[in-house]
């Protein structure tokens, strides 16, 4: 070690570097509030597409005039639409809860807010289920 | 000299049930700091009005305040740059101890927590560690920090959530985390990676605008997380 400093200048060795951590693996990453704060960012990537997709499809190209039971009926033939819809209802409900969370988390104190965020599970829970189960169990004729 | 307006907001914690606003005019060159109107206010209008400073130079970091809705260091804000009556508050976040003085104790437990200090990594050498340029170019602009509390006071974060470990001691711990001869990493980001580390931090960049250092904060912050999510510094 002493020699190599000795070398002086600041072109240090860096095929022997100081016993630092530096460039090395960190063990404490991952946790509950880093994977929420990426699942924010690459479930914000994938809505930015799926919801604006959806926008326009629903309400540029379409219109609430033209979206019937028909209309659904023809795009659930397709497990493509399915799929889209499916994914997007659950990366929309996880995201929206989650930014919820944070912004419930900022407001409310113990106790209301542990009981107003166990609400919003529940309430967004069962919005979850009953999603998951019409594009699931939709029958096209 | 011409006539400068101000109007502070003053607190007296034996008077005073709530701050209140008070109107001040003293003479000062337009090239003269707010710094000095507020000593010219202390020293010939009233003497009873508190605040910190120490350097008068923007290095102590001691006279962060609300200058016209701001956070400023009173001593490097000219008379005649900014709108009049200059409306001076004490920080926003912090419990006010009397007029422009509040409680930073809590902020700087905050800054102990992440062992600002450099860990050492073995035994020490015989004389300096050495270190490239490039190496000490990496957590350049976190060491100009003066520890004035301008970016955690700015943060709406740290306003709604006093424990959040705030952008402050985020840029202590940047300083050493990105340091290629400090062997504390670990330990301090252990401290980033909890609920009231970085996560709580919205990238609201207010504390960019703060900074009296023209640091740049919310990266700093920014390359914290991604330290964290890659595993690697
Ligand atoms: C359209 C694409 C979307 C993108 C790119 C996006 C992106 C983001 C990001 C990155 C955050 C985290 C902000 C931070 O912590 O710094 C966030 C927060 C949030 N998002 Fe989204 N999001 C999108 C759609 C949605 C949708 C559809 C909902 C509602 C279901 C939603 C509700 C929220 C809420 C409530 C927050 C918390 C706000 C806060 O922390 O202040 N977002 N969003
Ligand atoms: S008095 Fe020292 S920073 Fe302003």
């Amino acid at each position: 070690m002493e020699a190599k400093l000795r070398r002086g200048g600041v072109s240090m060795d860096r095929q022997e570097p100081l016993t630092t951590s530096y460039g090395s693996r960190v063990k404490p990453s991952g946790g509950i509030e880093l994977t929420a704060w990426l699942f924010m960012r690459i479930s914000g990537i994938v809505l930015l597409v799926l919801a604006l997709g959806h926008l326009f499809i629903m309400h540029v190209f379409n219109s609430v005039h033209v979206i019937d039971y028909d209309f659904v009926a023809r795009r659930y033939v397709k497990i493509f639409w399915r799929g889209y819809d499916l994914t997007m209802l659950w990366l929309a409900m996880i995201h929206g809860l989650n930014g919820m969370r944070t912004l419930v988390d900022d407001y409310l104190h113990p106790p209301a807010r542990g009981i107003v965020v166990k609400g919003m599970y529940v309430v967004g829970g069962l919005f979850l289920i009953l999603g998951t189960w019409v594009i699931m169990a939709f029958r096209s004729p | 000299m011409r006539e400068v307006a101000f109007k502070i907001l003053r607190f007296d914690p034996e008077k005073d049930s709530k701050p209140h606003w008070e109107s001040y005019r003293v003479e000062l060159e337009p090239t003269d700091r707010v710094l000095d109107g507020l000593e010219a206010i202390k020293g010939s209008v009233d003497g009873s009005l508190s605040l910190r400073r120490s350097c008068a130079h923007g290095v102590c970091g001691s006279d962060a305040m609300l200058i016209n809705g701001r956070n400023r260091l009173a001593c490097k804000v000219l008379v005649k740059n900014v709108k009049q009556p200059i409306a001076i508050e004490p920080m926003r976040g912090f419990k006010v101890i009397k007029d422009l003085i509040v409680d930073m104790e809590g902020f700087f437990s905050k800054y102990r927590q992440v062992s600002p200090y450099l860990i050492e990594a073995g035994p020490a050498p015989e004389k300096e560690r050495l270190q490239s340029p490039e190496e000490r170019e990496r957590f350049d602009d976190t060491t100009k920090c003066i520890l004035c509390g301008a970016c955690t006071t700015s943060c709406p974060s740290f306003w709604a959530d006093p424990d959040y470990i705030g952008p402050a001691a985020i840029v202590q711990a940047h300083r050493f985390i990105f340091d290629s001869r400090d062997a504390g990493k670990e330990k301090r980001l252990k401290i980033m990676n909890e609920k009231e580390g970085v996560w709580r931090c919205r990238t609201v960049f207010n504390c960019v605008e703060a900074c009296p250092r023209g640091i740049n904060v919310t990266r700093a912050i920014a390359e914290v997380k991604q330290a964290l999510v890659r595993g690697k510094v």
